[in-house]
């Protein structure tokens, strides 16, 4: 496990931080330079809310290399107040309480520890349900 | 540009095959395609293979399979785009031969996916996805795919279970194919007794990996004479962003529908003129979108064509006529280059009990990723 691959993404992992377009202030998450909405260039950083809402979700039964101590677990896709979607885990919820349009905020978990190959443990954002009022 | 006939095709049967190597593999259904094509001299060779490094520990497949196949110091290269490699390497050849670059190429796509523990399998097969941003955040390639079939039922009011009918199918034409994977028939019982692997997604509605590879031989058109020839007359390439997540609509494969305009508009073909369509249904849910992209259906109206019986063999788009993914089997790098040498055989008249009738015109779709990279490809028979 490669660890500066890590260490370069800890603004996203830890803080949702994206870009925003000083073009036509579309929000951007993961951030990636060039606008997709109107493609001028865009390096301004923007920090999400955390705040959204379930766009689809599954539940991972056969995992990826790494990710076996939590099966089953469930994965979404979560729509940000701000716009884009992002691919995160779901956490102190029940799969079967999982539905589209429930209202979830980001959360700082552990994702994954590489076992016996560096000893890393790598954090990151995953989404739990929010009440409505909050 | 020159106009590019099919002078051979070769493939294996997708199996477990622990006897063979990925060279002998590949090396297999060469031998088959340029025996064919009656031995011609071979200007240059293209591998279409995703996972030989991470699976295989083997790159450079180039030179590994042209040294195997005797065609030693000629150029050869692999072409690499996730389960749409092997389409690629095909259009790789297929320009070499139209711009006149090479007289006689030969693709071959393979893949060789049994000699490991299916967990790195599934990790390597994950790799197509966004690393940073989707495998870190621990969801399988079948996840993405599942995320994408769940917001589907939910938009267009389906059931899962309506989306047996594309695996029905596949499996039933799979049972006249001796090259394919499984010969097992089955019905909408299995379908909602199989386990889920990824929820909404069921094992039946997955396609099962496994080795094998198939090739083709092109050649300009005029080195055959005219009738009975098989012509690639479209050919289309397109890309979306590599993470479901960054896509405009995620339920909609806007490579699959720019590929296809493409490859429609180089052979002056519409919707209406394919006989039948080999398309990519790695999950039934890929055989929905692809439907709709590639103009044959209604935005969300992918399933009525399954559940009416449209996509038989007798049907009004025939898909999946050896099987499919499904059931012909999804060897990743290969899969393009098995839905080419099966449009061949269509448009030959070999396909025996799921032989189209008529067929003139047939269209291959191979796409790489959860969308990321799509290719569309007309064949004609003249």
């Amino acid at each position: 496990m490669e660890v500066p691959r890590h260490w370069r993404l800890k603004k996203q992992r830890y803080a949702l931080v994206g870009e925003v377009c000083p073009h036509c202030e579309a929000k951007i998450f993961p951030p990636r330079d060039v606008c997709p909405e109107c493609g001028g260039e865009a390096k301004t950083t923007f920090q999400f809310s955390g705040r959204g809402e379930v766009y689809s979700f599954t539940t991972i039964y056969n995992p990826p290399r790494g990710f076996e101590e939590n099966v089953p677990y469930t994965v979404a896709l979560v729509k940000l107040d701000e716009g884009p979607i992002v691919t995160a885990q779901l956490t102190d919820v029940d799969a079967e309480q999982v539905e589209i349009g429930m209202p979830v905020e980001m959360v700082t978990r552990r994702l994954r520890q590489d076992g016996d190959e560096r000893g890393v443990i790598i954090y990151g954002y995953k989404f739990r349900p929010r009440s409505l009022a909050s | 540009m020159r106009k590019v006939a099919v002078l051979g095709i070769g493939q294996t049967k997708i199996a477990e095959h622990w006897e063979f190597s990925i060279r002998e593999l590949a090396g297999e259904a060469v031998f088959r395609a340029l025996e064919e094509a009656s031995q011609p001299p071979i200007d240059g060779l293209f591998v279409g293979n995703m996972l030989s490094p991470l699976v295989e520990h083997q790159s450079s497949l180039g030179p590994l399979i042209a040294d195997w196949i005797g065609l030693r110091h000629g150029e050869a290269v692999k072409v690499e785009a996730a389960c749409a490699s092997g389409a690629a390497a095909f259009r790789s050849a297929l320009m070499a031969v139209a711009s006149g670059q090479m007289e006689i190429a030969v693709a071959v796509g393979v893949e060789k996916m049994t000699d490991q523990h299916p967990r790195d399998v599934t990790f390597g097969l994950a790799t197509a996805a966004d690393a940073d941003y989707e495998l870190d955040q621990g969801v399988s390639f079948v996840g993405l795919n599942a995320m994408i079939m769940q917001r589907y039922l939910h938009t267009f009011g389906w059931q899962s279970s309506d989306l047996a009918a594309f695996s029905i199918n596949a499996h039933q034409n799979a049972l006249h194919n001796p090259y394919a994977r499984l010969h097992m028939a089955i019905t909408r019982e299995d379908y909602e007794r199989s386990h889920m692997v990824a929820a909404p997604i069921r094992l039946l509605d997955a396609s099962p990996i496994g080795d094998g590879a198939a090739a083709v031989v092109l050649a300009p058109a005029d080195r055959l004479p005219p009738g009975n020839r098989v012509l690639v007359t479209g050919s289309g390439a397109a890309t979306d962003t590599i993470a479901v997540h960054s896509r405009r609509d995620p339920l909609f494969l806007q490579a699959a529908w720019r590929s296809a305009r493409q490859a429609y508009q180089q052979a002056g073909r519409q919707p209406e003129d394919i006989d039948f369509f080999e398309l990519h249904d790695a999950f039934s849910i890929m055989a929905a979108l692809s439907l709709e992209a590639a103009g044959f259906a209604e935005r969300g109206q992918g399933p009525r064509l399954a559940l009416e019986g449209d996509i038989r063999p007798e049907g009004r788009i025939p898909i999946c006529t050896r099987g499919g993914l499904k059931a012909r089997g999804h060897p990743v790098g290969a899969t393009g280059m098995y839905q080419i040498v099966e449009v061949v055989q269509q448009l030959r008249g070999e396909c025996g009990p799921t032989q189209v009738p008529a067929a003139r015109v047939g269209m291959a779709q191979n796409i790489g990723g959860s969308g990321a990279t799509i290719l569309t490809h007309i064949l004609e028979r003249d």
